[in-house]
């Protein structure tokens, strides 16, 4: 796991050592081991290297044999060996043991096709010398990032935003319609960043130079299809489950240091460490968050799975103090606006993770979109349910089921249960169904915006934005398929495997690896019928099937609690923070022109006389501060880390 | 009447919109235009009980009490005019 940049200048003009490398400077993070330049005149590849796979010959960028192609290259292609093989045997001779190598020698004989070859967690460049081409390429579900820019005579790219801002022709600014998305979806919607003219490459891919034309192609598409010619036989779904899973476990368990697994004391991660039990021997190393705030804290439950899988195991209990002291440097890396401050636990164990030597862990992510595990999905079930009939005093009973870790809900009297959650005419046959709810509440938060950002917005409707992207039969999805499609193509990559993913663990060099995201997983969960996915209102009914025996049953029984951590109180918890009163005084708000000041200086009034806690105002304290830091820590106050000299590169070529 | 009104909007515009107040009417229900959320309507209670020392009952906490300005006041007033038994004591 790594950091890539590249730098191709349009002109033919040689590119600058000095700018590439203060580049891979930034992503020093992502890849402590090594660092690599190689400049082909125009072209220019650079890497950040953390060495897993074939510590000794795996140095990067990495060149063909013939010199013909070269490559930067961000992630893991867990079928290597067996590619490796059938390349060996068509005749390909191999120099390393890399997987870097691998995807040299597919591109040579596939072309642009070789992604379809891979299963693993990518982003890469390739630089096509006799083609004079550039193809770079994300992995399908967004592991990995890649983000690009263009000056008037160069593109320029980067695993981080913040390689691309150490280029000199690169304009920073922040753009506020991807500040709109954030503030509706999360996330902002791909290619789109939070900052003008910086785009991310979407999941599932290619990006294609030539000839003076900048081409973005999909070359995978997540698709839904229920019980499409699939068996619905549960015992055989539970069967082949297991078989793809403990596979994809398998291979994921490939590199030449140690791998290590995140445990949440959740079904998701018991049953990835469990599998990791079945196919591997010898002592595992296990890690987790605990919380000293009690309602957020699953240390029982992680105690438990350990003890169960027999791992040794390490947490770090995170306080409120901890989630305020580290938040600047947690925006450092999320790069992007946050509602939450959930990733920032997730700092402090991926730094108990690097802190006990381990660079590789194996965690749970991407079950929950796939197997139907979030309350959003039960939520539109209830109410899609209740909006059948209307009149029934029963069925809006059922909403009390939902969120029962979150008081402010179970304490809503039966009558406000159903204002809260009723269906309007119209909403049901609304593709957007299950999410407008929790996009609406987010919305109201832009009341902060300033007037400049709502001028500029004027006109501006992200949810058209959004469903101008969909598949073409999206609206003709089962409601259950359409709503799993919105949080696996949006918020998965969006927050989930970026803010609280690659982000965070890159931020003390750690490799997160996912058996739920293994392609051949996703493809065959899509294909469940949705009524074992969800049967009746139990959440992972499959997934849980599969589970028996393999993860402790109190484990299975227990309600599904979704990762979350303390949001506002972390900043209001007694101990004076100056950058928070800093950030978010009067002048620098209005300075910043992004918000409204009396608006903020009246919620953090609200914090400050203990009067806040409902999710808005906490997701609206949390956004306005980490959006205030990435302005300040990007835009105003940009910090280049400091100038490489040549003996810390140990690949430099330049020709 | 008219004080009440003004007291509740007070309320309502400070601890909801942050001071943003041209837009509201007072009979603007909170739930449609997304000034209240859930946890707001636990908060707009517990005000009412310190402030008016009157205590709130379950079944009492229904749109028609508490969904606008008007419906607040027109609430408390009520509350305000009932026998001292259901006051906090």
């Amino acid at each position: 796991m790594c950091g890539l940049a590249g730098i191709l200048n349009f002109g033919g003009e040689p590119v600058d050592p000095e700018v590439l490398g203060d580049m891979v400077a930034m992503l020093r993070h992502r890849g402590p081991d090594e660092r690599g330049l190689v400049i082909r005149n125009s072209v220019g590849f650079g890497h950040a290297r953390l060495s897993i796979i074939d510590i000794a010959g795996g140095r990067q960028p990495m060149q063909s044999h013939n010199n013909e192609l070269m490559i930067t290259f961000n992630g893991e292609i867990f079928n290597y060996l067996e590619l490796r093989e059938d390349l060996a045997r068509a005749g390909h001779r191999f120099r390393t043991r890399s997987d870097t190598e691998v995807i040299l020698h597919l591109y040579q004989r596939y072309g642009e096709h070789c992604v379809d070859y891979l299963n693993g967690q990518w982003s890469f460049a390739i630089w096509d010398k006799r083609n004079r081409k550039l193809f770079a390429s994300r992995d399908r579900l967004g592991v990995r990032p890649f983000f690009y820019a263009c000056t008037r005579d160069a593109l320029v790219f980067g695993s981080e935003i913040k390689a691309i801002f150490a280029h000199p022709g690169i304009v920073h600014d922040l753009d506020p319609h991807g500040l709109e998305q954030i503030f509706t979806f999360w996330a902002t919607l791909p290619p789109s960043t939070p900052f003008r003219g910086v785009y991310e490459l979407p999941p599932g891919h290619s990006l294609v130079l030539q000839g003076g034309q900048l081409t973005v192609r999909r070359y995978w598409r997540l698709q839904f299809e229920p019980a499409s010619g699939v068996s619905s036989d549960p015992e055989h779904l539970v069967e082949e489950l297991l078989e793809l899973l403990t596979d994809a476990t398998r291979i994921r368990l490939r590199a030449d240091v140690p791998v290590g697994a995140y445990l949440s004391g959740g079904l998701d991660s018991t049953l990835t460490t469990s599998l990791i039990r079945r196919v591997h021997s010898g002592p595992l190393k296990t890690f987790s968050v605990g919380f000293e705030d009690r309602d957020y804290d699953e240390s029982a439950f992680q105690r438990e799975a350990s003890t169960f899988l027999e791992t040794e195991h390490d947490s770090v209990r995170c306080t409120y103090d901890d989630i305020a002291d580290v938040f600047p440097r947690v925006i450092w890396h999320t790069e992007m606006p946050i509602l939450r401050t959930a990733p920032a636990p997730l700092f402090l164990l991926s730094r108990l993770v690097r802190e006990d030597g381990f660079k590789v862990v194996v965690t749970g992510e991407g079950s929950d979109e796939l197997f139907g595990g979030y309350d959003i999905y039960k939520e539109a079930k209830i109410r899609r349910f209740w909006a059948k009939q209307p009149a029934s005093t029963l069925r809006p009973r059922l909403l009390g089921r939902l969120y029962p870790y979150m008081q402010d809900i179970q304490k809503q009297s039966p009558a406000y249960l159903a204002a809260f959650f009723h269906v309007r005419p119209g909403d049901l046959e609304d593709p957007f169904f299950s999410h407008l709810p929790r996009w609406e509440l987010t919305s109201r938060l832009k009341m902060f915006f300033s007037d400049e950002i709502k001028t500029e917005l004027h006109g501006y409707d992200p949810l058209e934005e959004l469903r101008a992207q969909l598949p073409p039969d999206f609206g003709r999805m089962d409601p259950f398929c359409q709503s799993q499609f919105l949080e696996t193509a949006y918020l998965l990559p969006g927050y989930i495997l970026s803010s609280q993913g690659d982000r965070m663990a890159m931020a003390h060099a750690v490799e997160g690896r996912y058996p739920f995201l293994d392609h051949r997983v996703v493809s065959f969960a899509a294909t469940i019928p949705a009524t074992l996915k969800m049967k009746a209102l139990n959440e992972k009914h499959i997934l849980k099937r599969a589970a028996r025996g393999l993860v402790p049953d109190s484990i299975i029984a227990r309600h599904k609690q979704p990762y979350r951590a303390p949001d506002g109180r972390s900043f209001f918890n007694g101990k004076h923070r100056e950058y928070v009163q800093d950030t978010l005084s009067s002048s620098s708000v209005r300075d910043a022109g992004l918000f409204k000041p009396d608006a903020v200086n009246g919620l953090l009034s609200k914090f400050a006389a203990g009067h806040a806690n409902g999710t808005k105002d906490n997701m609206a304290l949390v956004g306005i501060l980490s959006t205030a830091l990435i302005m300040d820590q990007f835009i105003l106050n940009f910090r280049r880390s400091p100038h490489l000299c040549s003996h810390e590169f140990t690949n430099c070529a330049a020709s | 009447m008219q004080s009440r009104v003004h007291e509740l909007r007070s309320f309502v515009v400070k601890n909801f919109l942050f001071g943003e107040d041209q837009r509201l009417d007072n009979a603007d229900s909170f739930l449609d235009n997304g000034i209240i959320d859930s946890t707001g309507i636990l908060e707009l209670v517990m005000y009412l009980q310190h402030t008016y020392e009157i205590e709130i009952y379950d079944e009492e906490l229904i749109p028609d009490n508490l969904d606008s300005v008007n419906r607040l006041a027109a609430f408390v007033e009520h509350k305000l005019a009932m026998p001292a038994v259901s006051k906090v004591s």
